[in-house]
């Protein structure tokens, strides 16, 4: 009998040992310095639509991940595709 | 000598032997010039992500090439006389690019070559279903007619 009683009382308090961190997300990585992608092509809008947003425009390095160096190129490579009308300057629902 | 990449619209209104015309000429501009020409690519007619010139859709053309750098100047004169390019653009590709677009023409060419072979085994299969060894060769004439 003792026993049984026992058992709902402890599970109704959870005890850590370490204080739980809240925020354990993702570490962010810029994935052309990981997958050693040197030049990114402006060819490919498909790929570069991974840097956008709905509206068409650049998402920035704090949501991507992406490293300074690589972020420049990506701008670069996406305002080109934009000149040649791969990729559009301004829209709406794009994906 | 540079290594300078161009990729230029055309308008749709022209047929394809007014198209391929206006891309030789570009290539002769090229050529006279003293440049060598790399690599050229057709991608045909392509869906503009927004319209120029009240148009929708245009003809793309890459043309890789080497030269003096005096030479894009010219090139850039020659596209902007020409009413029919509707959109240009030239840049100098740097080590990275020059890497990449080697990588790019050789999956390119292995793509085309695999597409060509496909279609002649498609269309070698229903007509001789029994004997493979006459695919395999039928396969290798395709890629060598394009070439």
């Amino acid at each position: 009998m003792a026993q049984e009683q026992m058992r709902p009382n402890n599970q109704g308090e959870i005890r850590y040992l370490t204080p739980l961190s809240v925020d354990n997300r993702k570490k962010k990585y810029c994935r052309f310095k990981r997958s050693g992608i040197k030049y990114i092509d402006y060819k490919d809008p498909d790929f570069l639509k991974k840097f956008l947003n709905e509206q068409g425009k650049i998402l920035p390095r704090r949501i991507t991940g992406t490293s300074l160096k690589f972020q420049r190129r990506v701008a670069k490579a996406v305002k080109r595709a934009r000149h040649l009308a791969l990729l559009p300057y301004v829209t709406d629902l794009m994906k | 000598m540079n290594k300078y990449e161009t990729v230029f619209i055309l308008t749709p209104v022209l047929s394809d032997d007014q198209m391929k015309e206006t891309v030789e000429k570009f290539k002769s501009v090229l050529t006279d010039n003293g440049a060598t020409i790399e690599n050229e690519e057709n991608w045909g007619l392509r869906k503009l992500a927004y319209p120029i010139e009240n148009k929708n859709t245009g003809f793309y053309t890459l043309i890789e090439f080497e030269g003096e750098p005096t030479i894009v100047a010219k090139l850039e004169t020659a596209f902007r006389r020409d009413e029919k390019v509707i959109r240009f653009l030239t840049f100098r590709l740097d080590k990275y690019a020059a890497e990449y677009a080697v990588k790019r023409r050789a999956v390119r060419k292995a793509k085309l070559e695999e597409r060509a072979a496909q279609e002649a085994a498609a269309e070698a299969a229903p007509v001789e279903v029994a004997p493979v060894v006459e695919e395999a060769p039928a396969a290798e004439e395709a890629p060598a007619a394009e070439a």
